[in-house]
């Protein structure tokens, strides 16, 4: 199905669940929109803290190997990017869009925030403030910020909670599945028409909104097309493949959330890490591949809350560290290059001479993500406290 | 402030227009019961008005008056994990940190090792979550399980922080409960030594940056787990004195700087940890201390002195009167409405100070306000999903067998039991709790609940309604008030006479979350 026939399918679909005339303005404004210039950005966390020396590899670096005797990866299998870095082999899925100038890597990318708790690090990188741990909302949910007359899934974060980094005041929906967004022993309209008599105005107002994105979630479940693609059955792949089903529908999404868990390899990783990676990779594939030319306006950024030792353990693995890399995939992305200024894994060139060194703030990247994706420039709002230098990987806009 | 903003809208525009500006007697002992309990039953209704409403309260204010549920009693009995020590925990469940270096040294076997990684998380979480929720359930305490949970979310840490996994248990039980209506500055002062807090707000690993140059010439060359806890610290850490200002005394913006946050937290230096891997006991480190004078809030603290420090600023924080404004404020924001009265606020803020601190003083003094009994306070708050999973379990009769399914709801609704990651705690506010994908949860939960299909729960509905099973008969069951006209048209239109089906339409329907 093309987009223009898709887009003609969910307007006649929405309509014909709310009744003609009855269409809320969202509706009109996402399923009658011309164009699907609306730009949707995905933000993945890689809960645990990826070993990013071992995901985009140094391999150039002589100390690599020298700090890594059993977990350095054998030069011979390396996916070489630049003649300086390398895939690790199971990101290889990845390399297509790397070689389509699609996907761009951003090295040595991290807080400034010296912690190395898992809990501390991930709090600061979605709420958007490293060092202040009382901050409500997260930066996503202030990145979209209020609109009127917008789709109940304008932002949509995949799981059974919404993440923190899309809390806040503007609305966002927290879902397993499109399908498994729905009213049990059909009690749909019973419920409606309690809710929408209600005189307590507030559930009366959330309710309207409940209602219109179960019908919403329905009619686009309903209309679900046979897909080809096939995604890896994890949970990273099933959330990207319910976006991508999202953005396919031009039901009016704007920004994503999908997290991924099991990144800290403190024991045995390399075996783990191959999993890890793949899955990434194959996901994000697959995503690609399912979106095709919707890819245009649409990027996918990823974040893990700290890099990992640069050198190994005693035990085959990696301890808790401080930078890492960060991935940035999209038709706009001006792609096929390692950003970013790399520090070195010299003693003296290490954060506290054990980590790769933090040289571009991640709110740095989330920044020019987030400039390309809503056009604002003030990014003051966004991560209130920091001036941010937005990093620009995008192709001139056309 | 926008929050105060949003929540001031939300109470101006939920006050009934038609209701009356006192509440009759029904209304004051549902109000009562609503308030105090984390549900109203029908046998709180009863006792209330058997006693009458302000004995009840006052009742509920001295809970070592009322003998607890012997059933509970019994129950929580088979929790061992409750009152284990932190050593006695650490012993039984170590935490996977202590693991992997116990590992290192011992090489155990792997079955074992996969055994105890798993074992010790598991265990003490569902011990100490079961036991909140059954207490919420079936205390006769319930105020003071109310407010133990008011008091736990104010001073909040995470379980889920490395070491705090086998702190938690103790923190709540020595820290927070035997204080809920007793002084102010006892639990503060119990919470800022308390290793659980120390660990959660990173306390235990600042130090003065004098100090610690001194200590790395000291332990020079010795390896990490032969120093002393302050080996982690990288310096001077805020964390826990800007929260100590921010979320349990002043709150934000109510007259401190950062320069006092820098001072308070030089003058926590040295509050620390003794043995975390073996008994987890709060020790004053003189190692780690900053000796130097510093000026908190215009107050000067001497030089050359240790722990004084930190006990010198409890005290000025306590007698502060921001202190005593903002935990009346959010007492009230908890118990009152959104956006309570600021008279009401301002007589509890009296009490505060009056007292010291006494906090079933202050509690009394709302308690007994017309502000607390009056018509645009009653059914306003939204329930919390523990409170709307509670209050639900307890209208309907329902018998916890294990609460891993209900620990499950509560963690979709955004309410996971001693996980909030944040030291802010949850918000009380309707707006926090009010979104679509939580909305469809707590209806689906209550049709869930009452047709038998949550795991682990059991209702017995026949019971509940004894025979009752017109629509409106149902409602009042559950809602202890007649329902509103539309909640009853819709149920008596509803094509499914079923029971279970009605009481869940309820249980899911607007009128059930609010409270």
């Amino acid at each position: 199905m093309t987009a223009t026939t898709r887009r003609a399918f969910v307007k006649n679909a929405a309509l014909a669940a709310f009744g003609i005339g009855a269409a809320p303005a969202w509706l009109t404004r996402a399923a009658f929109a011309g164009t699907p210039g609306k730009h949707v950005l995905v933000a993945i966390f890689q809960r645990g803290a990826m070993d990013g020396l071992n995901a985009v590899i140094p391999f150039g670096e002589k100390r690599y190997a020298e700090l890594r005797p059993a977990l350095a990866v054998p030069r011979e299998s390396i996916v070489e990017l630049d003649g300086f870095f390398g895939l690790h082999p199971a990101l290889k899925p990845l390399y297509p869009m790397w070689e389509a100038k699609q996907l761009a890597a951003i090295h040595a990318t991290g807080s400034p925030d010296p912690t190395r708790s898992h809990f501390d690090a991930q709090d600061f990188m979605e709420s958007g403030t490293p060092g202040r741990k009382a901050t409500r909302d997260g930066w996503l949910n202030r990145a979209i910020g209020p609109r009127k007359a917008t789709s109940p899934i304008r932002a949509v974060s995949m799981g059974g909670t919404l993440a923190r980094s899309l809390r806040g005041p503007n609305a966002a929906v927290a879902m397993n599945t499109i399908g498994s967004f729905q009213v049990r022993d059909n009690a749909q309209s019973e419920f409606m028409s309690m809710y929408s008599q209600s005189t307590d105005t507030v559930l009366k107002g959330t309710g309207k909104e409940t209602f219109e994105a179960v019908k919403l979630l329905e009619s686009i479940s309903k209309s679900k097309p046979a897909s080809t693609v096939n995604y890896p059955n994890s949970r990273l792949g099933t959330s990207l493949q319910q976006i991508a089903m999202l953005i396919k529908a031009d039901a009016g999404l704007e920004v994503a959330f999908a997290d991924t868990t099991g990144w800290d390899t403190h024991v045995g990783q390399a075996p783990a890490l191959e999993r890890l990676l793949g899955d990434f990779a194959q996901s994000l594939a697959a995503f690609h591949q399912d979106l095709g030319a919707r890819m245009a306006g649409v990027t996918v950024v990823s974040m893990s809350e700290f890099g990992r030792t640069a050198k190994e353990n005693g035990n085959r693995g990696t301890d808790h560290g401080h930078a890492n890399v960060m991935f940035a995939l999209g038709g706009d992305v001006q792609g096929g290059k390692v950003l970013g200024n790399w520090p070195g894994l010299e003693p003296e060139q290490l954060y506290e001479r054990r980590d790769l060194a933090v040289t571009t703030d991640f709110r740095d990247v989330l920044s020019g993500v987030v400039q390309h994706h809503s056009g604002t420039q003030d990014m003051a709002k966004i991560f209130p406290g920091y001036e941010a230098k937005p990093l620009h990987f995008f192709r001139p806009m056309q | 402030m926008l929050r105060q903003c949003i929540a001031v809208a939300v109470a101006a525009s939920l006050l009934p227009a038609a209701a009356p500006a006192k509440l009759n007697k029904d209304q004051r002992a549902l109000h009562a019961a609503s308030r105090l309990t984390f549900g109203p039953t029908a046998a709180d209704l009863a006792a209330i008005r058997k006693m009458g409403v302000d004995k009840w309260v006052d009742q509920q204010l001295h809970p070592e008056r009322i003998p607890e549920n012997p059933e509970l009693v019994e129950r929580l009995k088979q929790y061992d994990s409750l009152t284990m020590t932190n050593a006695q925990l650490i012993e039984k469940y170590p935490p996977p940190q202590l693991l992997r270096s116990k590992k290192q040294a011992a090489a155990a076997d792997q079955a074992k090792q996969k055994e105890m990684r798993q074992a010790p998380v598991q265990m003490i979480y569902r011990e100490l979550s079961e036991a909140k929720l059954l207490r919420a359930l079936h205390s006769t305490h319930q105020l003071e399980e109310l407010l133990t949970d008011f008091w736990f979310n104010h001073f909040n840490v995470f379980f889920d922080k490395g070491f705090d996994r086998v702190l938690v248990t103790s923190y709540e039980r020595d820290a927070i409960r035997p204080y809920v209506l007793g002084n102010f500055k006892d639990m503060l002062l119990a919470t800022a030594e308390h290793p659980a807090m120390l660990f959660y707000l990173d306390n235990w690993t600042s130090v003065s940056t004098e100090q610690l140059e001194q200590m790395r010439k000291r332990f020079q060359g010795r390896k990490k787990q032969q120093l002393p806890a302050g080996k982690r610290a990288t310096g001077l850490n805020e964390n826990y004195a800007r929260e100590l200002l921010e979320l349990h005394t002043m709150g934000v913006d109510n007259g401190y700087t950062q320069k006092d946050v820098t001072e308070v937290a030089r003058c926590f230096t040295g509050w620390s940890i003794a043995d975390i891997r073996e008994d987890a006991q709060f020790k004053f480190n003189a190692l780690l201390h900053d000796p130097k004078e510093k000026l908190v809030l215009g107050h000067v603290i001497p030089a050359g002195r240790g722990v004084e420090d930190g006990l010198q600023v409890i005290d000025i924080l306590v007698n502060h009167p921001s202190t005593a404004k903002f935990i009346s404020t959010k007492l009230a924001q908890r118990f009152v409405a959104d956006a309570p009265p600021t008279e009401l606020v301002a007589k509890m803020a009296a009490a505060f100070t009056k007292t010291h601190g006494d906090l079933r003083e202050v509690m009394r003094t709302m308690l007994r306000s017309p502000e607390f009994w009056s018509a645009g306070a009653y059914k306003v708050k939204m329930k919390m999903p523990l409170e709307m999973v509670a209050s639900a379990l307890r209208a309907t009769g329902a018998r916890v067998e294990n609460a891993a399914v209900v620990q499950q709801q509560l963690r979709t609704l955004g309410q996971p039991l001693y996980r909030k990651v944040e030291p802010t705690g949850y918000y009380p506010f309707a707006e926090e709790w009010t979104n679509s994908a939580s909305l469809l949860t707590r209806m689906n939960f209550g049709l869930e609940l009452t047709q038998n299909k949550v795991r682990g729960v059991r209702v017995d509905l026949d019971k509940v309604l004894s025979g009752k099973s017109a629509p409106a008969e149902i409602a009042q069951v559950l809602l202890l008030h007649p329902p509103a006209a539309e909640t009853l048209k819709t149920l008596a239109g509803s094509k499914d006479t079923r029971p279970a089906h009605v009481a869940g339409l309820v249980l899911g329907g607007p009128e059930f979350q609010r409270r």
